[in-house]
């Protein structure tokens, strides 16, 4: 039931505006920070347009706290940064995490730490974001790897935040942010939009963490339910406690509620893995120098595969699992110092696992992959 | 009754306010120490939102961290306990996607002015429609008593153990220089004043600050060798302040270090950051 359907040369960062604005995002809150920007100045002339808000802050923190409250307030709202932003953001993402604040952060990878080479790619935050804020919490990250896909995972962004009530990540390189590639933009109603749950029954009984549902629904505040907020272990009526059964249990759902849907969340590429004796497990621009070099392989008769996480975290432990048993090795190239190579070693506990590591600011070349297919195939 | 300031008329006795319509009951006993300034703040703001006649509904309160953030969770409103200092950034998110709510934040200084400094003076800088109650005790209540930006020099805390040495804040000042287009001081000792400061602040559209002085028996006071709560009062906010109308008939030297309490500024002119976005909407939708 294909629409009409406009086709776009768009940039990365463009494709990630036009994903927003597809999901129904009415609300963005940020500050400036290569090679993020395209994003901000993209939605402040289009959210405008179509009756949206757009403030830009003093700095990241204020940035995602806008955003937090935007969407408590009943918006869909966005931030998106780099590095040194994604640092300042860490403290409100925890904030979001414990309660249950849908919204959705872009974080276009450069060089880092700190402000490290703000306009080269890098792929060094994966870790950031699973464990960048303080105390267990859950974590959605997302990791497109063509501008096309940008745009469609910045919808399934949106409709994850939604569905889950939480905060949900969108990573993707330096490269990504600013190549161009073109996309096909449908209609409205063509790719699937999830708004959040509306609550029912009688406003003095709305409990915003009523433990009966597995993700309560949120109502907006200012609507008729007036209910209480904190980034204090809470009660499902939304107030602090200090009950050690309470404290445990609510620790313990936020992460459930994302674990139990794992399927749902999940979303992989494999490619020529069927018969593949290596595989290279890559991920966002680092997946387009991957792909290039299994084609060559094949070419030269080595069976090798990619293995694409498009979902990083929750880690496809169990696709993941599965495509290794049956393989001989696994190169894991990305540009960092070894980071998804950890995962990869723990969930697949394979004796040949080989890592491809740069940290120059330059993208990791076909070639590079080949020479250690050929290796160790 | 303060000496400096003569009732202006015979008060009318009147039935008792109740507070309980705006209160959520079972969430008492609050958490603050007796003696505590805080509580007397929170019972003049709930008179002035029954005075301007809010809906509950309609009331959206917002706070960071510290024993002054702990007001909201007392109030049967839509509340928001945030993080330490960025009450103000969470409110804003909040405003101007509902801009029919009327916001009211409470912080305290170490809250608002340290942490949240940047965020406070930002604010205050878009003249976003949202009131700004900060708690001004001198002193971080929550974490046992630390010196906050507001602590004169010489006092004690413990972490001035040898006397602050930093010089305060004067929050009215900076809230003005930073585009604030409502200021005023109160105290927690000249409760009508409070009250009726409290309702000018809400009614007034645009970014409105109060700093209201008010009292940590608990820590300031103890460190200090004032021993109780109205001893404090006494000490720090009637003869440490003087009325604005007073300050008309006195030279500088017979203010002296007395903090000026009342309106200290009030700009009607200056255009709402709400406003101005809608205007900015119309603009870019070519109406
Ligand atoms: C990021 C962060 N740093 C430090 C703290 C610890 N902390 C909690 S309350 C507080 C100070 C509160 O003082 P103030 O705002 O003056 O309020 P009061 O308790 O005096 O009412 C501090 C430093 C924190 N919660 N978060
Ligand atoms: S510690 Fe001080 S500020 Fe906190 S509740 Fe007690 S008296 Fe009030």
């Amino acid at each position: 039931m294909a629409g009409k359907t406009v086709r776009r040369l768009l940039q990365g960062n463009e494709a990630c505006a036009e994903g927003a604005l597809y999901a129904g995002c009415n609300f963005f809150g940020g500050y400036p920070i290569t090679p993020s920007t395209e994003i901000a100045e993209t939605l402040s002339r289009e959210l405008p347009k179509r009756g949206g808000k757009w403030i830009q802050m003093e700095d990241e923190i204020a940035s995602i706290a806008s955003i937090v409250g935007a969407s408590i307030a009943g918006a869909k709202a966005l931030t998106a940064t780099s590095g040194p932003g994604l640092s300042l953001k860490q403290e409100v993402l925890g904030y979001a995490c414990l309660t249950e604040i849908p919204c959705v952060l872009i974080n276009v990878m450069r060089g880092g730490p700190s402000t490290g080479y703000p306009t080269g790619p890098s792929q060094a935050d994966i870790m950031q974001a699973k464990w960048g804020t303080h105390g267990d919490h859950p974590v959605i990250t997302l990791t497109p790897s063509t501008v096309p896909e940008i745009f469609t995972e910045t919808i399934r962004a949106f409709n994850l935040a939604e569905k889950y009530r939480t905060p949900v990540f969108v990573f993707y390189d330096e490269i990504l942010g600013h190549m161009r590639e073109a996309v096909e933009l449908p209609e409205q109603g063509v790719i699937e939009v999830v708004d959040r749950a509306k609550p029912e029954g009688k406003p003095e009984d709305y409990n915003p963490y009523d433990t009966s549902y597995e993700v309560a629904p949120l109502a907006p505040f200012g609507k008729g339910r007036r209910f209480h907020i904190t980034g204090l272990n809470h009660n499902d009526d939304g107030f602090p406690t200090n009950d050690s059964t309470k404290i445990d249990e609510g620790n313990r759902r936020i992460m459930a509620k994302i674990d139990n849907n794992v399927s749902d969340i999940e979303s992989t590429e494999e490619y020529l893995m069927d018969d593949a004796e290596v595989i290279v497990f890559a991920f966002g621009s680092t997946a387009r120098s991957a792909r290039f070099a299994v084609n060559r392989a094949r070419e030269k008769g080595i069976k090798a595969g990619l293995f694409r996480p498009i979902t990083m975290w929750p880690f496809p432990e169990k696709a993941l699992k599965k495509a290794a048993d049956k393989a001989k090795s696994i190169i894991v190239p990305e540009m960092n110092l070894g980071q998804t190579i950890l995962e990869v070693e723990r969930v697949t506990g394979h004796g040949t696992i080989v890592g491809l590591q740069r940290v120059d600011g330059e993208p990791i070349h076909p070639t590079e992959i080949i020479e250690l297919i050929e290796k160790h195939s | 009754m303060s000496t400096d300031a003569k009732p202006a008329k015979k008060q009318k006795l009147s039935v008792p306010f109740d507070y309980s319509k705006y209160l959520r009951k079972d969430k008492l006993p609050h958490i603050w120490c007796p003696g505590c300034g805080h509580g007397i703040i929170l019972k003049a703001l709930l008179r002035a939102v029954d005075k301007v006649g809010l809906e509950k509904d309609d009331i959206c309160m917002v706070s960071g961290i510290g024993c002054s953030s702990r007001t909201p969770g007392y109030v049967d409103f839509n509340t928001l306990h945030t993080l330490h200092g960025r009450a103000p950034s969470f409110a804003t998110g909040i405003k101007l996607t509902n801009p029919e709510l009327n916001v009211i934040v409470t912080t305290g200084d170490g809250d608002a002015l340290a942490i949240g400094g940047n965020h406070f003076i930002h604010t205050c800088r878009r003249n976003i429609d949202m009131t700004i109650l900060v708690y001004s005790n001198a002193i971080y209540g929550m974490t046992g008593g630390q010196f906050s930006p507001t602590t004169p020099i010489g006092s004690f805390t413990h972490t001035s153990s040898y006397g602050a040495m930093e010089p305060p804040f004067d929050t009215c000042e900076m809230a003005k220089a930073a585009g604030a287009t409502f200021v005023a001081r109160a105290t927690s000792y000249h409760v009508q004043d409070l009250e009726k400061t409290l309702k000018a602040a809400i009614e007034h559209k645009g970014t409105s600050v109060v700093e209201i002085l008010d009292e940590c028996p608990v820590y300031f006071g103890r460190l200090n060798k004032m021993r109780s709560a109205s001893q404090m009062m006494e000490k720090i906010e009637k003869e440490g302040t003087v009325s604005v109308k007073q300050a008309e008939n006195l030279s500088p030297e017979e203010i002296g270090g007395r903090l000026l309490r009342g309106i200290l500024h009030h700009d009607t002119e200056t255009a709402e950051y709400c406003d101005q976005y809608a205007a900015l909407t119309e603009r870019a939708q070519g109406k």
